[in-house]
């Protein structure tokens, strides 16, 4: 039998002081390539759960593991060198240039200076600061995004397949948090790195995740996509933390191509088409501002694939919190 | 000022001989504060018994300080040294200390979970960050010890104390002058200098 893959937290605990425990017996299996948000409320934990990873804070009791090998069994340096870690105040290194801060983890490594050079190239573009323009500058010559954005490009440099990211878009203003939210999102459809990311927004959990565990006061309350999360929360802290059984939120994680089309040939008002990719957020929206309850839908080749009701879609997404239609 | 021409010679030898005991005291001051101002900063509790000590030897009037050094090392060179290191002690290791404990949280945090060793943290991150501010110690450390530096000559030390104090002795004010003013010049250069090479880190 091949070992699992992935990170595995095997009952863990870390409790600061005799009694308290920050993290509270978390068992967790996180899949290869997935992107997994630890979300709660500050205090609940999910940072300290975050840092047994890379062993910046060591369990009390229970284990971790990544790829079936126990994360205690590997020496921190080396074990570090192998994860990309990103932090909310980034942590740039003042006195070094961008190509510098980003080759850090490759010259520890030993790279070629060649090599370095052209992987400092690759991660800059990667992340939309030219090497060229932003290479020779300093940290403090940057914007808060633009900063955050060498710190992403820093923590991929040397490859590595799993990613921490402790509030990485925490301190940025909304603008900024939105638009590295997207190019994240983008960023891991083309490198599907096994991520581990430490948020309290709601939105953004919901935006960017896979897969989210809710914890609250150092446990688990429930893990899972951000669909049944919203849809199935597990209790009432979940609820309040996710906005209560929000329609509209809940909209916003379905898909068209979810819901049953009608054929029925009675024509859609003119005008109102939609994708059939789109949430079903932007179908009501598209639905509110055309005055109509029906949307034309087009295919990913652009043809007519049916339609959508009001009816319809209300009906798919009280059938996804679990409720009978009326 | 006629003494400090008429012989130049004089006041260059003593100066050199000034710069030494400061040059000296200050390395060997240095190897004792930089890995107890690091040990400080690893372990905090440490903080308040090394600071305890190194205050109470800052609050001893030279003179008395190089008095009580006597039985243990003789007159001379040596002695001076010895005090002169004492009392850069208490500057060097609060600066120091103070360089290491401005660096940025965050910055240490990251080192950290790139996966430097604390070896590499300190060379590549905390070195290069605490600079200026250990050279600011470090001037300050050096202009008040070539002050005290001039009493070591009270014990057989030499520098440029000896023409101030033959100056007294001999009831000669110009030679005690020139000894002052070679002094005050070593003083100032030294702070100058250093004064430009903070300027040159802190870019």
């Amino acid at each position: 039998m091949s070992a699992p893959r992935g990170i595995r937290f095997d009952r863990v605990v870390k409790a600061y002081q005799p009694g308290q425990q920050a993290v509270d017996d978390v068992s967790l299996a996180v899949e290869p390539g997935r992107f997994v948000v630890l979300l709660g409320p500050s205090g609940c934990g999910k940072t300290t759960l975050l840092k047994t990873v890379n062993r910046l804070v060591e369990p009390t009791s229970g284990s971790i593991s990544i790829d079936g090998v126990d994360v205690s069994a590997t020496e921190p340096v080396a074990l570090r060198r192998g994860i990309g870690y990103v932090i909310q105040q980034v942590g740039l290194f003042p006195h070094m240039t961008v190509a510098q801060n980003v080759a850090v983890v490759p010259s520890l490594n030993g790279w070629p200076l060649q090599r370095q050079e052209a992987r400092v190239h690759e991660m800059l573009e990667l992340v939309h600061l030219p090497a060229h323009e932003f290479g020779a500058r300093f940290p403090r010559e940057l914007s808060g995004g633009q900063q955050q954005r060498v710190g992403l490009a820093r923590a991929l440099a040397a490859d590595p397949n799993i990613l921490l990211m402790d509030e990485p878009f925490g301190a940025l203003d909304a603008i900024e948090r939105t638009r590295l939210q997207g190019e994240l999102i983008a960023l891991q459809r083309q490198l599907r790195k096994t991520v581990l990311f430490v948020t309290h927004d709601v939105d953004e959990a919901l935006r960017m995740a896979d897969a989210i565990v809710v914890m609250r006061t150092g446990r688990v309350v429930q893990y899972g996509t951000p669909l049944e999360i919203i849809a199935r929360p597990a209790d009432a802290f979940v609820s309040e933390l996710t906005g209560g059984h929000d329609l509209v939120r809940l909209l916003g994680l379905m898909r068209v191509a979810d819901v049953p089309l009608a054929h029925d040939g009675e024509g859609p008002d003119p005008g109102a088409a939609i994708g059939l990719q789109a949430d079903l957020r932007a179908a009501l929206s598209a639905m509110l501002a055309a005055g109509t309850a029906r949307l034309a839908v087009r295919g990913d080749d652009g043809a007519a694939a049916g339609t959508l009701t009001f009816e319809t879609m209300i009906q798919a997404a009280r059938a996804a919190t679990g409720k009978a239609p009326p | 000022m006629s003494y400090l021409f008429r012989h130049l010679d004089v006041v260059a030898r003593l100066s050199g001989e000034h710069v030494r005991l400061v040059g000296v005291s200050l390395m060997i001051a240095l190897a004792i504060a930089v890995p107890v101002a690091v040990a400080i900063t690893r372990r905090p509790w440490l903080a308040r018994p090394v600071f305890g000590v190194f205050s109470l030897v800052y609050t001893i009037p030279s003179l008395a300080l190089f008095a009580l050094l006597i039985p243990v090392f003789g007159l001379g060179f040596w002695t001076a040294v010895a005090g002169l290191a004492a009392y850069a002690q208490m500057v060097l290791v609060r600066n120091t200390v103070a360089a290491l404990r401005g660096i940025e949280p965050a910055v240490l945090e990251a080192a950290h979970g790139m996966g430097m060793s604390d070896r590499q943290i300190f060379w590549r991150v905390q070195r290069p960050l605490a600079m200026p501010v250990f050279i600011a110690g470090v001037r300050v450390a050096t202009v008040s010890l070539i002050g005290i530096a001039a009493i070591a000559a009270w014990i057989n030390a030499g520098g440029l104390g000896t023409l101030v104090l033959d100056g007294i002795e001999h009831d000669y004010p110009q030679k005690a002058l020139a000894g002052a003013l070679a002094a005050v010049l070593l003083a100032v250069v030294a702070d100058q200098g250093l004064r430009m090479l903070e300027r040159r880190l802190a870019r």
